[in-house]
This record gives structure tokens, C-alpha cells and sequence, in this order.
């Protein structure tokens, strides 16, 4: 159904293909956008704070909630037991015995997962009385790296399903065995993807309310789709998708698919308000998003590919293991199966062989994350092309051409199903190469080269699928689990286009936007339709499922706007063209073939006379229905649904066409690495998009600089990191780090366009490909500046320099380095000396004396002996800006009067666990003082951990150094102390501080 | 310096946009707190509260600072600028308009920050470099845009206020 020329240029030029400023700006910029915490509330309106797990693996064994609930202003806690009560866990993709509550109800399987839901008077209210939670875990060994999380003796997160890999599956298709035994080389990879985040500036939130009269929820979130999900929320609610009326907000602080995953907090939160008996407000803090919302997977990835002597590939094989965290949250295993029919990526390869592994470690469960999948595959596929032209000494743009599908064969079927609708990826690589100055870039590589400087040029060539097929992920299911779990296929788009009884045109999409332009888009897309000004056309994007027409694939996701949602538009507006059309052939008494649109007027074809204004013809449908020709109900509003036929459910032998549209994309850059620092520069970035029928051209630039801006964050800067406790050690945009105007160049945009034949307006998606594509385009070009073979992302300055062999330089005078300790989490150590007054059996005497304990351990309220040098403590610590009660053991223990003894602490808070031990040693020294040496180490988990990984090191060092300067003060003299104590406290000033004024 | 417990209830009164303001403040509470819940500006966003992301970024007394990393009492007095205030009466200012013209921003979440840190760069540095304005920037993150879009405006507005012809549209 490819749209005929949509606009008879009545002396107007047409809206698609023109780059309209946006219709959204205009509000957003005077700051009159309406994000989810700008909506105004009922009255009574409470506020929500989440408790969360501080272990990575524990059992939950008891919560004593008394004392926050006796907290002025807290007027309710949420926690397991309510949960079990009114909820059910979340259906899971897959069939495993394994439980996913949306609350902790008996174990907690990752650091951040919530324990219990405070509802309180504010939100300040709310978080004071988290920390009066009491939290009883037993500690379970955690398992963080995804490898040994797969081995037979890991430690295993759901004993139902009694291993961690929960879902294996194998394909073959084609005859790879015969293909492999046949090539001229095997040529092979290992590759580990980083888990990173597109991290939206706004985070989540969520207003729910809980009406009893009814047993209904009532629920606004920043959800972004799929709603397929919305099936998922009901059910773990307990009630019909009537039963959870689900709203969003007009405008989304971006989202990338991480909004996807708020959907397990629109269910925690109903459940809150019911509790509460009241709505309930939640709005998630940047700590809480970096370390629990969600993430993309990491994975770990064997390729091998069958290579003619000529380097023309016969067959791929795959061995992937998807980390999804620590429960596999819907839509996963998803991340797979969105690439399944991809996996040979824009090459004409018959044979394939994949084996898809999906394993659990304790980590944040993962989800949707802009370019879904395609980032972890084609970091493996193109550094595999890459390596093939290493191998046979050719170069890689050769490789890459001499394996791309033929210009001819579109639409053409990949062999696990994919397909590909059209394109022509030669062209598209000719003019890339001419028109982003290739030639140029060699020269300059060869250059630096000359100089002796590190420079390398990386390509990739990537296929952007788009607008899922909701059935692709079946495919992680047998062909006999399917048969009896009932087809799945398709992906239903819908739109609405109504005339008021003024003229005015509404059009009512539900693809829930975050900045992509939606409103501006459909509403070229109308007036182009309908003849009228874009000016005139009103857009509303907010979905409210009660009132707004909907289905399971509505959403913003699978870049599925331009070819499904704006298509479905334009079927949605030429049917109110067609309808006034026919009443005004009726007024003018012509054929309606002979209607024109154009200028805002109806007119008749060759007679000028005959023309009306579309406002009042519009009208007539609402003001003089007896006017209306026959047929014609009056009223003007049309709802079209849209669903491709080209999205079949998998077939029995796992073909699976996952997406209905396929883009290309074509890239290359030159880097340069900086032979002291390590640090990768961009020389020159080109990429060019063949998204088929291009509608706006600024949108869709924005688009590609946005995930470009994203890819060089995921192959440079961008990581989650775990310590081997399983603790998050990116909690803030301090440790995790996006790229700035000082790291994102402007790269070289380029476009084609080649009309996909499958979509109403020949548009594809494009909102993904460079997230797919820069990651790995800039991996091969530091591999070819470097001539290595393994690389790992982030590309950090530390990561470089360790793999060019440039120590770290040393540290400077007066400041030794700290060493983490091998182990667990944020473990360090490192040592230190006092001097004091006293001779050593002085000393040691004091150190045994509770009450000089006490006085000398900073934070400590109380201190109460439970034994021989044992003691419990209550002691109040702070990092930065956060500060932990810990309830402590302190013991003394290794005692050699009068010169050494060991003096150790273990203690737990609400922010986690802290542990530490100080070898002390006593040494007489002139003037009856003694020199007290210690070597200590310290490990601190949860949200210490969490957000100030950078600063541990030093707050270590200044709370165990306060020990001793207090001990030599209670001995009555001072301490040289001081000098570093000061440049760490004016360090952490400068770290955390405060406004510039 | 006084000292106030951190729940005791404080009156604030502050000039937010060239209005007189007065609210209510725990003493703990947030400047960008009070102003977008307090006062109802809700044009500032909070896009971290630990001061990295500039989101938040008003002008206090017309310097650019972050209001999550203020206290309200901290404002007592002060004239306090934010997005809402930066329009040409009801039409977008110069630097909303450029804004729009060169798509720079997608979500607009990071937007009102980055116009105010703007508003104050343009007054202080009528003449600035890319580089000048890279760096001006590099303390606001926007995840949409990869920042091409608004470093073009703000070089455009600096041309047109030191006089060169405002750029046309597209068409
Ligand atoms: S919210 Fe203030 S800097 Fe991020
Ligand atoms: S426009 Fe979305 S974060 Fe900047």
C-alpha cells in the first residue's frame, strides 16, 4: 500500500521531506512542557520512597518496619507480605520456575532491588524514615561475572530453576557444518560488550492511586511501551486490563527504551497507594536509575565465520551468552530475538549457526536500551570482519564489499528469516566513501603514520532494523512450546484523525514520545493529506488506555514511528479525505474523483468556482447532517489500525522475520590515540543512513547525532560498574559518565533514501542505527591504530594506555597510591603512621580501654562490651553527602602487649556493609612517644559503594587515620595528622561542592 | 552563623523572575525544590541532585548555578532567574528562538539549565569561540541531541546581538 503522491501541490510545497521547525518546541523552551513531576496532583497526594536491597545476593529474613511508621508524617510501608497479599509476581518470557515480585518478598537478588515502599508526607519524610527500616539479610554469595555464572557450581539466584543459564536454544540453518568443513579458513572471536545505559535525563515517575469502591488502578507513569506490557502490569495486579487505567504524561524527559522498564514500578507503586489509602507520587533519583532501573545486557560472544580464500563468507556461527541480571524481566529475552533474523547482519551469508544462552547474575534486570540487541551483535559480527581482513591481509572495506547482499535481490530473506526490504548497500558504500572523503582520511592516516603517531581507520556496515515484529520473541521458545502457547506476530500501529465542528483538525497517536518530534511529524504528515497549514493541525500524544485507542505493540520503541505510527497517520487522515471528498462531490454535484485538497479549501478540479473552505465542509458533518450524501454517519473522526502482513509468527524451523523494516547504515571514522594519555580523538566521523522515505529531515538528523553522541559514550566512556560483591559502583553521573560538548564531534552526516515497500509512506526507523553501528566502527578503528585484536570497551584513557604498555605514571610526592585489595567490592588498603605520646605499653593499654574507645572511633554513640575485647557499636559514618548508622562489631583481637594488636569492625546499615581491620604496630621512639604503624583494609558495599567510589579511598584513609590522631590526643598530645587530612577534606569540598555563587 | 534544625519550617522570600515571592521552606529544603514545587515553576528540572548534570541551573543574583546543590533559605533575598523568565513577553527571546531554529533539543528536559547557563554566557562573552562555547556547555549533559544543534545557536545568537543578520529559517 505504498501512498500515491499525497499532496496535489495546490500552489503549497509538500510538509514531508521538509525540515519543520518543531511544534513541541515552542512550549518546552518557554519551560511550559508538562513532564511527569510537573502534573498536578489530587489533593492528599503522598509522597513514596524505595527501600532497597544494599546486597547484591541475601536472604530477606525479617523487616521490622515499627520504628519509621512511627515517624511524624509516614503514613504507611509497603513491604513483601502486602505484595503476596494483592499481587502476583510478573509473567516471564520464558518457562522457568522463577519468581519476580515486584518487591522482595524473600530474597534479594541485586544491589538496589526495593524492599519495601515508605509513604510519607513529602518525599524529605519519606527518606528519613527509610533509614529507621530494619533490615534482617543473610548473606548468599553473590555471582557477577556472567561466565561463571553459567558454570554447573555457581552460586545459583532461583533455586526453582536450580541452575543460572534459564533459557538455551540452538539454530542451524542452511548446512553451516558442511560450510565450516569446507572454507579456506575459520577465522574467529571472543568479545565481551560492556553493560551501559542510555540514561534519560528525567527519570521515572509514577502517580497511582487505588480506588476501592471499584478495585481499580489508576496510574499516570513516564512508561514509554511496548504496551504489550501493560498486559504484564494488570496480571501481577490482579485485575482485567480494564482494572489498571494507565496514563502518561504530554511530554517525556527522553527515555532511549530504559522507560520501558518503569513498568515494574507502576505496579509497586499501585500497590502503595492502595496501602496508603491515598495516591501515591514516586520520583525516582539518579541514584536509584544508574543502579536499579535498568540496562542494557552485557555479553559475551564467540563468532566464527567459514572464509573463502577471496574472504567471501559462507557461514557464522555464534555463541552468545546474554547477562539479563538477576531476574529476566519482560520483554527479555528479548535483546536476542529482536536481531534473530538479523544475525547475519548486510551480508549475503547461506549458512548460520547460533546457540543463545540466557544467564542470570546478580545484577539490575535489563531491558529495553536504544539499538536493542544490535549494539552486542554487530560489535561482534563487524570486529569479526575486521579480524577477517587482518587475517588475509585485505582490506576491510574490500571484505565488507565483497560480502554485501546484491543490489538485486531485495527483498531478500536472510536465513534465519529476516526480510530485508530494500536497499542498495553498494551504492550506499560508494557514496559514503566518495562524499565523506575517504581518499582524504587515508591520506591523512598514512601521515600521521609517517610521524609516528597512533592512527586507524574503522568501518562497519550495519543493517537498522525497525518496527518489531511482537511475535520475534516466541523464538526463544521450542517450535513445540509455541504450538501450544498459541501464535504471536505482527505489531499493531493505530492512529486517529478527527474534525471538530470548526474545521479544526486533531490527530491522537499512541506512541508515547520523548523528544522524538512525534507531534511535528504527524502533523506534516496531515497536512500534507488534508491540504491544510501545518500550524492548524493539533497533535496530542498522551495515552490514556481507558479512553484512547491502543493495542499491545503501541509505544515508542523499535524506531517504529516513521514507517508504522506516521503511516498509520496518513491512513487515518486519507480516510477523512476521502469521506469530505464525497460530501463535497455531493455539494458540488461532481465525482468525488474530481475533489482537490490544497491551501485549507476543497475545491473541484478545472473549475476554480467550486471551492470551499475545508473548515466548513468539515463542518457540514457536524452541523447540517441532512446535507450529507448517503452513507455518510456525520461526525468526523477516524481510527485506523495498521498491522503489516509481513510480520509472521517464527515458522517451525525458528525463521523469524523480527522486524518489518531494515535501514542500513554506513560507517567509518579515523581516531587518533594519544601516545601519553591514552585518550582516543575522533579525527573524522561519516555516517550515512538509508532510512528509506525521509519525512523530516531535521528529525531524523537529530535522531542520528543523538545516537552517535550515545555510541561514542558506549565505546569510550560508558560502563556499569560491579565490584566482584556484586556491589554498583556507578552511582552518580560523577562516576558514571556521559559524553559533554568537549567528547562529541560533529559527525559527517550522509543520507539516501531507498523506500521501503512494506510501509504506508516508504518511511523506515532510524532512531537506532548509530548506537548499533559507532560502538564497533570505532573499536576497529582503534584495533587498526593499535594492530590488536582484543578490545574491550569502554575504551577509557586507562584502558588504552594499559594496552599500548604506558604505565600509570607516578603518584604525585606526599600522596601514595592506594591499592584495592583483591576480593570483594570497593576493598582497598593501604597504611599509615602516628606518632603519639606515651611509651608503647601506654599505648596499648589505652587501646584496650573501652571508654577511650569509644571516644576515639569517629561517629561512635555508644559502644557496649559483649565479651573479652569485644564490643558492639553504634557509630554514624558519612561519605561526601551520605551518611550511614551502622551497627557494629568491634573486636580486638592478635594482642601483643605492648606491641602490636589487630583492631577490626564489621558493620551494617541501610546503606550496606562496611568491613575493616588495622594491623597496628608500636614502636618506641625517642622523647617517650612511640610511632604507631598500621597497614589496614576496608570493603564497604551498597551506597557507599555506590556513589562514592571515587572518594572511598580517601574517606577510608580519614576515618581510619582519625582513630589514631584521637587515640594521640586522648594521650594528650596532637598528631601529624593534619597536613593530609586537610587536602582530603578540601578534595572532597572541591569533589562535592557546593554551588558556584 | 545561625543554626536551624533541618526540619524547622522557614519563610523565604525571594524576587523569582522580577516577581516577589514568598513560600514556605523546611530549612532543608531544596532551592530547586521550593522553586519548582513550592513556587510552581516547574520549567527547572532535576536531572540528578548531585550537581553533575546542570539541568537544574538557574541564575541566582544572574550568575548560572545549580539549584539542586542550594538550599532555599540560601536564596532569602536573592533574585532568582529561571526558563519561565526568559521570554520576549509572550514570544521566545532571541536565544529560545535560535534554539528552535537549529533543533536544538529533542526531550527539552535539559533545556531550561542549559538556556539559563547560556543567558548568563552571551552577557558576559559577546564574542565567543566554538571552543568558548563547547566549554561553557561541558557542564550540561543532554542525552538527545549530541549537542551540534544548540552550540550552533548559541554561536548564532552571539552573531546576531553583535549585530550580523538573524539566519532564515529552512526552507
Ligand atoms: S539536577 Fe542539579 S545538576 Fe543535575
Ligand atoms: S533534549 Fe533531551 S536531554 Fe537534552
Amino acid at each position: 500500500m505504498q501512498a500515491q503522491s499525497t499532496v496535489e501541490a495546490l500552489g503549497r510545497f509538500a510538509e514531508c521531506g521538509y525540515a519543520r521547525e518543531r511544534v513541541e518546541d515552542n512550549a518546552l523552551l518557554r519551560g511550559a512542557g508538562r513532564f511527569g513531576d510537573d502534573l498536578a496532583t489530587t489533593a492528599g497526594t503522598l509522597q513514596a520512597a524505595v527501600l532497597r536491597s544494599p546486597h547484591a545476593h541475601a536472604r530477606l529474613r525479617k523487616l521490622d518496619i515499627t520504628s519509621a511508621l512511627a515517624i511524624d508524617g509516614v503514613h504507611a510501608v509497603l513491604t513483601g507480605e502486602d505484595v503476596r497479599e494483592w499481587a502476583a509476581p510478573f509473567a516471564v518470557g520464558v518457562r522457568q520456575p522463577m519468581q519476580h515480585w515486584c518487591l522482595a518478598v524473600d530474597k534479594v537478588r541485586y544491589v538496589g532491588e526495593p524492599v519495601a515502599v515508605v509513604v510519607a508526607r513529602d518525599r524529605y519524610v519519606a527518606e528519613d524514615a527509610l533509614d529507621a527500616v530494619e533490615a534482617d539479610y543473610e548473606l548468599l554469595d553473590p555471582v557477577v561475572d556472567p561466565e561463571v555464572a553459567a558454570q554447573a557450581d555457581a552460586p545459583v539466584l532461583h533455586e526453582g530453576v536450580g541452575a543460572n543459564v534459564v533459557n538455551d536454544r540452538h539454530f542451524s540453518y542452511g548446512s553451516p557444518d558442511k560450510a565450516f568443513a569446507e572454507a579456506a579458513h575459520r577465522i574467529a572471536l571472543k568479545v565481551r560488550y560492556p553493560r551501559s545505559s542510555c540514561t534519560p535525563i528525567e527519570c521515572y515517575v509514577v502517580i497511582a492511586d487505588y480506588d476501592v469502591a471499584a478495585g481499580t488502578y489508576d496510574v499516570t507513569a513516564n512508561f514509554q511501551g511496548p504496551f504489550a506490557l501493560h498486559s504484564v502490569m494488570a496480571r501481577a495486579l490482579k485485575v482485567g486490563a480494564s482494572g489498571l487505567r494507565l496514563r502518561t504524561p504530554p511530554d517525556s524527559g527522553g527515555s532511549f527504551g530504559i522507560k520501558q522498564g518503569v513498568f515494574a514500578y507502576v505496579v509497586l507503586m499501585a500497590l502503595a497507594a492502595r496501602k496508603a489509602g491515598a495516591p501515591v507520587k514516586w520520583v525516582e533519583d539518579r541514584l536509584e536509575h544508574l543502579q536499579a532501573s535498568s540496562s542494557a545486557t552485557n555479553r559475551v560472544t564467540e563468532i566464527e565465520a567459514a572464509v573463502s580464500a577471496e574472504g567471501r563468507i559462507s557461514a557464522l556461527r555464534y555463541d552468545q551468552l546474554d547477562d539479563c541480571g538477576a531476574y529476566l524481566r519482560a520483554p527479555e529475552p528479548a535483546t536476542f530475538y529482536r536481531m534473530h533474523g538479523t544475525l547475519t547482519g548486510a551480508y549475503d551469508i547461506q549458512h548460520l549457526e547460533a546457540r543463545n544462552r540466557v544467564v542470570l547474575t546478580n545484577k539490575t534486570p535489563t531491558g529495553l536500551n536504544r539499538g536493542f540487541g544490535g549494539p552486542q551483535v554487530y560489535y561482534a559480527l563487524e570486529r569479526l570482519m575486521q579480524r577477517i581482513a587482518v587475517a588475509l591481509d585485505l582490506d576491510p572495506l574490500e571484505v565488507i564489499r565483497r560480502n554485501l547482499v546484491p543490489a538485486d535481490a531485495f527483498p531478500y530473506r536472510a536465513p534465519a528469516g529476516s526480510l530485508l526490504d530494500s536497499g542498495n548497500y553498494q551504492s550506499a558504500i560508494e557514496k559514503g566513501a566518495a562524499e565523506g572523503g575517504l581518499d582524504e582520511l587515508k591520506q591523512r592516516r598514512d601521515a600521521a603514520r609517517r610521524e609516528g603517531r597512533l592512527y586507524g581507520i574503522g568501518y562497519c556496515a550495519v543493517v537498522e532494523p525497525s518496527i518489531s515484529n511482537m511475535g520475534y520473541i516466541t523464538t526463544a521458545m521450542t517450535p513445540a512450546e509455541r504450538e501450544k502457547a498459541g501464535p504471536k506476530n505482527g505489531a499493531v500501529a493505530t492512529a486517529t484523525v478527527g474534525v471538530d465542528p470548526l474545521g479544526g483538525v486533531t490527530v491522537h497517536v499512541s506512541s508515547t514520545p520523548q523528544g522524538q518530534g512525534h507531534r511535528t511529524v504527524a502533523a506534516q504528515v496531515v497536512a500534507d493529506v488534508l491540504g491544510l497549514e501545518f500550524e492548524t493541525i493539533t497533535v496530542n500524544v498522551e495515552l490514556d488506555t481507558q479512553k484512547d485507542p491502543w493495542s499491545n505493540a503501541s509505544g515508542n520503541y523499535s524506531s517504529r514511528f516513521a514507517g508504522a505510527v506516521a503511516g498509520t497517520v496518513h491512513e487515518a487522515a486519507s480516510r477523512i479525505r476521502k469521506r469530505v471528498a464525497a460530501i463535497a462531490a455531493h455539494q458540488f454535484e461532481v465525482d468525488a474523483s474530481c475533489i482537490r485538497f490544497g491551501d485549507g479549501r476543497v475545491t473541484v478540479a478545472d473549475d476554480d468556482r467550486l471551492s470551499t473552505s475545508f473548515r466548513r465542509m468539515a463542518g457540514t458533518a457536524h452541523w447540517a447532517p441532512a446535507l450529507l450524501p448517503e452513507g455518510e454517519p456525520g461526525g468526523l473522526r477516524e481510527t485506523a489500525f495498521w498491522s503489516p502482513p509481513q510480520l509472521a509468527a517464527p515458522d517451525v524451523n525458528d525463521h523469524i522475520n523480527s522486524s518489518l523494516c531494515y535501514g542500513f547504515v554506513f560507517d567509518y571514522c579515523g581516531v587518533e590515540i594519544d601516545k601519553v594519555t591514552g585518550r582516543v580523538r575522533l579525527d573524522r566521523y561519516v555516517t550515512l543512513h538509508d532510512a528509506g522515505r525521509i519525512l523530516n529531515p531535521a528529525v531524523l538528523d537529530g535522531q542520528v547525532r543523538g545516537g552517535f553522541a550515545q555510541g561514542l559514550g558506549a565505546a569510550l566512556m560508558e560502563k556499569f560498574e560491579y565490584g566482584a560483591d556484586g556491589s554498583f559502583q556507578a552511582g552518580t553521573l560523577a562516576d558514571y559518565l556521559i559524553p559533554t560538548t568537549m567528547e562529541v564531534p560533529e559527525p559527517v552526516i550522509l543520507h539516501m533514501e531507498t523506500p521501503s515497500p512494506f510501509t504506508p509512506l516508504g518511511a523506515k526507523g532510524a532512531g537506532e542505527g548509530n548506537n548499533m553501528s559507532t560502538p564497533v566502527c570505532i573499536a576497529n578503528a582503534v584495533a587498526d591504530a593499535l594492530g590488536e585484536s582484543d578490545i574491550e570497551l569502554p575504551l577509557t584513557p586507562s584502558r588504552v594506555r594499559a594496552m599500548i604498555g604506558i604505565d600509570e605514571p607516578d603518584a604525585p610526592e606526599g600522596l601514595e597510591p592506594i591499592k584495592p585489595a583483591a576480593g570483594s567490592g570497593s576493598a582497598l588498603q593501604a597504611s599509615d603512621s602516628v606518632d603519639m605520646p606515651g611509651d608503647p605499653a601506654t599505648v596499648f593499654d589505652a587501646m584496650l580501654d573501652p571508654k577511650i574507645l569509644a571516644k576515639i572511633i569517629p561517629g561512635c554513640h555508644d559502644l557496649q562490651a559483649v565479651g573479652d575485647n569485644a564490643y558492639k557499636a553504634d557509630v554514624t559514618v558519612g561519605v561526601g553527602m551520605i551518611r550511614a548508622r551502622y551497627k557494629a562489631d568491634v573486636n580486638l583481637s592478635e594482642l601483643e602487649p605492648p606491641h602490636a594488636l589487630k583492631l577490626s569492625g564489621v558493620g551494617r546499615s541501610a546503606m550496606g556493609t562496611a568491613e575493616g581491620s588495622a594491623r597496628v604496630r608500636l614502636t618506641a621512639i625517642e622523647g617517650n612517644r612511640t610511632r604507631l604503624d598500621y597497614d589496614y583494609e576496608a570493603a564497604i558495599g551498597g551506597k557507599f559503594a555506590a556513589v562514592g567510589a571515587r572518594m572511598l579511598q580517601g574517606a577510608a584513609r580519614v576515618i581510619i587515620g582519625q582513630i589514631f590522631s584521637r587515640l594521640a590526643v586522648e594521650l594528650g598530645g596532637g598528631s601529624n595528622a593534619g597536613s593530609w587530612m586537610k587536602r582530603i577534606v578540601d578534595l572532597f569540598r572541591r569533589l562535592f561542592g557546593r554551588s558556584k555563587k | 552563623m545561625t543554626r536551624i534544625a533541618a526540619n524547622t519550617p522557614c519563610r523565604v522570600r525571594l524576587i523569582l523572575n522580577g516577581k516577589e515571592r514568598v513560600g514556605q521552606a523546611e530549612s532543608r529544603m531544596l532551592l530547586s525544590d521550593f522553586i519548582r514545587h513550592e513556587l510552581g515553576a516547574t520549567g527547572t528540572h532535576l536531572g540528578c541532585e548531585h550537581g553533575v548534570c546542570g539541568a537544574c541551573t538557574v541564575r541566582v543574583d544572574g550568575v548560572a548555578s545549580r539549584a539542586c546543590l542550594m538550599l532555599a533559605v540560601q536564596a532569602e533575598g536573592r533574585r532568582i532567574d529561571t526558563v519561565e523568565g526568559l521570554c520576549d513577553g509572550d514570544a521566545l527571546g532571541d536565544l529560545q528562538a535560535a534554539f528552535k531554529r537549529h533543533h536544538a533539543l529533542q526531550c527539552g528536559f535539559c533545556t531550561a539549565g542549559i538556556l539559563n547557563s547560556c543567558a548568563e554566557f552571551l552577557d558576559k562573552t559577546p564574542e565567543p569561540s566554538e571552543l568558548d562555547v563547547r566549554d561553557m556547555l561541558s557542564g550540561h549533559l543532554c542525552r538527545c541531541t549530541g549537542y551540534t544543534g544548540i552550540v550552533a545557536a548559541v554561536l548564532e545568537v552571539a552573531a546576531q546581538r553583535r549585530g550580523a543578520p538573524p539566519e532564515t529559517s529552512h526552507v
